[in-house]
């Protein structure tokens, strides 16, 4: 029903501005085809995120189930009061930050590296873009798949290790470096689309700026702090953000290569929200735990818009 | 003017039928599967998960083809799906009220969705499946909901070399290993150096073979997954002294270098390769283990660690649904089905343990001392079904948890209790299934 009325209320202001006239008749009226425009991607935007947020917000206190017979009741606070009180959502929520904290200046500051080196001006620049872009365009089941053998105790990675007299653990079965191997495996998938990001931030910036940064006498080291980093400040925010909400996120890793272990030490908010509703059907308390999630990121993604907004009105 | 009206028409009429297709697909109703043709025949769908399986596919589609030919009433039609996403194909269609009239489903899932209300009670079969195994008949609360045409067993497969170099005699159905015996045997290959591990027990493997392949062991040592008596608590049973002599069990195995606390993702492919000595596995490893060893090959029973030994039970499963458009249809057809040569026929395309004796003589190896005999009598002697009631994907799920927990280094007393509490939530929370 509620779809049916976001259609109208997009399509009524269209209506009224159709019978105006006037002088801002032009405006008005690209407006409203704009508006018209924006209709169906607005309906599928609200049909399978805003009404999904909203039902979310209902079930997390109900009792509902995936499958049963007996209709959802309203619970309270109940689905919360079990989160809290449990040692798994205290677990993957201190794995989500860490794997954020880690992840986000890693991979930024690794994308930035290797797009200032595919940036240089000699031959075959074209040829690593391709290689670094490549896992980008390789499937995140593929590459945990892939990397899924090669961390095996007998795999590439420690056959490698063994070469130089490293005896390597067992690492996605050791509790201490599972998470780093999957933070490992998620900058290396990851990096290569950042690096473009960069990149086409870099190519942006004129080349007379280090012209005359280099006739003042400025180093490669002055340049970039002063002509390169303030030439990228629009890109480093569109790049903090969405390294964030993606480092948020993480599920398809954990779900083929650990599936949380051992010991819930790579368990995360989403996958325990998606264990929890499907596997063990209990909809009502994985609705809880993905509120939980929204709130956490909603928060994140309002301070970094603060911190952001503020830097660009102080300029 | 009249042009942009027409486009802002077009674009509000294009959403708004947007929104109201939508809508009919969410509310279409369950009429749409079952159609009655002018002949006066009705068309029964039947939904499997099979699409990635040719030989059982193919199987289940000539005994289809079979009841099509054989009268006019019915006529049935099959519909596969990918294994990995059948299940939710079924929830969903529940949920859009478009439930398949004949399905198949996988046998720890029928408690579950007999209570959710999807599928109906089986009527009038009792002398046949009295002829089936017992584990291929899926019951909740007493009534039959599903049979199926086969069973698989789990059994350790080993050689008659490898036992006779460190001293083992070959065990029997009825004189299984103990648990001193076999860690014995371990103990000697381990001490050997001669195998990389001792013993493999696929613990790469996830999801349903934790509790399928594990929870045997736990009910060998006298635990359970929950107290069977009236499903209400698994207090006593999953976290008794019995179940954290398992866990202790479970843990040294690995701690001890009997066996991978990892193994590869082709564990019997290890144990062909000589990684390995002995491998638990399911009676499906039978032919290549045959091909790769011969007459040297051993498949033998559960270990009886103090309780006798267990496996686990049920397979795939036939029935039908509470939104089958004829009830009298669809079990014709499930009692069509059920004859011993539908039995026979994808019980030998499948390579799995034909449920009936008289199927199991036509399938070449299953006759009484044939080489796959051994399967059928590990099934009769040791079955123990994953416990059937509608909690049972809970329970399956938290012991897959708890046991991966006890495996990577979890204090199993701990661990088991967590898992007792969480289930025992579980079955309270809805009621206790009633």
């Amino acid at each position: 029903m509620s779809n049916v009325l976001a259609a109208e209320t997009a399509a009524a202001p269209a209506a009224q501005t159709l019978s105006r006239g006037g002088s801002h008749k032009r405006n008005k009226r690209s407006t409203s085809v704009a508006l018209a425009m924006l209709a169906p991607a607005a309906v599928l935007m609200v049909v399978f995120l805003i009404i999904p947020i909203f039902l979310t917000f209902g079930l997390a206190f109900t009792n509902a189930r995936l499958i049963s017979p007996v209709p959802a009741r309203f619970i309270g606070f109940d689905n919360f009061v079990r989160l809290f009180g449990n040692d798994t959502f205290w677990r993957s929520l201190l794995n989500t930050v860490v794997f954020t904290i880690v992840i986000v200046p890693v991979q930024s500051g690794l994308a930035l590296g290797l797009a200032l080196l595919v940036n240089a001006k000699i031959r075959g620049t074209n040829f690593f873009r391709t290689v670094y872009f490549l896992p980008v365009v390789t499937s995140i089941v593929v590459v945990s798949m892939l990397w899924l053998f090669m961390y095996q105790p007998d795999g590439l990675i420690n056959a490698l290790l063994a070469k130089i007299g490293i005896t390597g653990p067992d690492w996605l079965g050791d509790p201490n470096t599972a998470l780093f191997a999957i933070i490992v495996l998620s900058i290396w998938q990851a990096v290569g689309f950042h690096m473009v990001i960069w990149l086409s931030g870099l190519q942006t910036i004129p080349g007379e700026l280090y012209e005359a940064a280099s006739i003042d006498g400025a180093g490669t080291w002055q340049q970039f702090v002063h002509v390169t980093w303030p030439g990228l400040r629009q890109t480093s925010i569109f790049i903090l953000i969405t390294i964030t909400i993606a480092a948020f996120s993480l599920f398809s890793q954990v779900n083929i290569m650990t599936q949380g272990g051992p010991l819930n030490s790579t368990s995360t908010l989403v996958y325990m929200a998606v264990h929890s509703g499907f596997e063990q059907q209990q909809t009502g308390y994985a609705a809880a735990i993905s509120l939980v999630f929204f709130a956490l990121v909603l928060a994140v993604s309002l301070v970094q818009r603060y911190l952001t907004r503020d830097k660009e009105s102080s300029r | 003017m009249l042009k942009r009206t027409a486009k802002l028409v077009a674009a509000t009429a294009l959403a708004a039928s947007l929104t109201f297709s939508l809508a009919a697909c969410a509310k279409g109703g369950a009429t749409s599967t079952q159609a009655a043709t002018p002949g006066g025949t009705q068309t029964l769908s039947l939904w499997t998960h099979n699409a990635g399986n040719k030989g059982e596919l193919a199987a289940i589609q000539s005994v289809v083809d079979e009841y099509n030919a054989s009268q006019t009433n019915y006529k049935v039609e099959v519909q596969a799906f990918p294994q990995d996403s059948y299940n939710q194909s079924v929830v969903a269609a529940a949920a859009a009220k478009k439930l398949p009239c004949i399905l198949d489903i996988d046998q720890p899932n029928v408690a579950n969705w007999a209570w959710a209300g999807y599928l109906a009670p089986i009527e009038g079969m009792d002398d046949i499946l009295s002829k089936y195994l017992p584990s291929t008949v899926a019951k909740w609360n007493g009534t039959t909901y599903a049979y199926g045409y086969y069973d698989v067993a789990l059994t350790w497969v080993t050689t008659k070399s490898i036992l006779k170099k460190y001293g083992a005699r070959v065990p029997t159905v009825d004189q299984p290993w103990t648990g001193e015996e076999f860690m014995a045997l371990l103990k000697k290959i381990k001490d050997s150096g001669d195998f990389k591990y001792a013993a493999d027990m696929a613990t790469g493997w996830t999801g349903e073979w934790w509790p399928y392949g594990y929870s045997p062991q736990l009910q060998a040592f006298g635990g359970d997954l929950i107290n069977r008596s009236d499903y209400k608590t698994a207090d006593g049973v999953l976290n008794g002294d019995k179940a954290i002599a398992w866990a202790n069990w479970f843990a040294s195995m690995a701690k001890d270098g009997y066996m991978p606390k990892k193994s590869s993702a082709d564990p019997a492919a290890d144990f062909y390769n000589g990684k390995s000595a002995l491998l638990w596995n399911g009676s499906w490893t039978a032919l290549p283990a045959r091909e790769k060893f011969g007459d040297d090959v051993v498949f033998a029973p559960p270990v009886d660690f103090g309780n006798g030994g267990a496996v686990g039970g049920g397979s795939w499963t036939w029935g039908y649904s509470t939104g089958c458009a004829s009830k009298e249809g669809a079990l014709d057809y499930l009692k069509f089905a059920s004859a011993d040569k539908y039995v026979a026929k994808v019980a030998k395309d499948t390579n799995n343990i034909p449920t009936t004796d008289a199927a199991a003589a036509m399938v070449p190896g299953f006759e009484p001392g044939g080489t796959s005999d051994v399967f059928r009598q590990i099934s009769k002697k040791y079955t123990v079904m994953r416990p059937e009631t509608p909690g049972y994907p809970f329970i399956a799920t938290t012991f897959t948890k708890a046991a991966q927990d006890i495996l990577a280094g979890a204090d199993p007393k701990t661990t088991l209790d967590q898992a007792v509490k969480d289930i025992d939530d579980n079955q309270k929370a809805n009621n206790y299934f009633q």
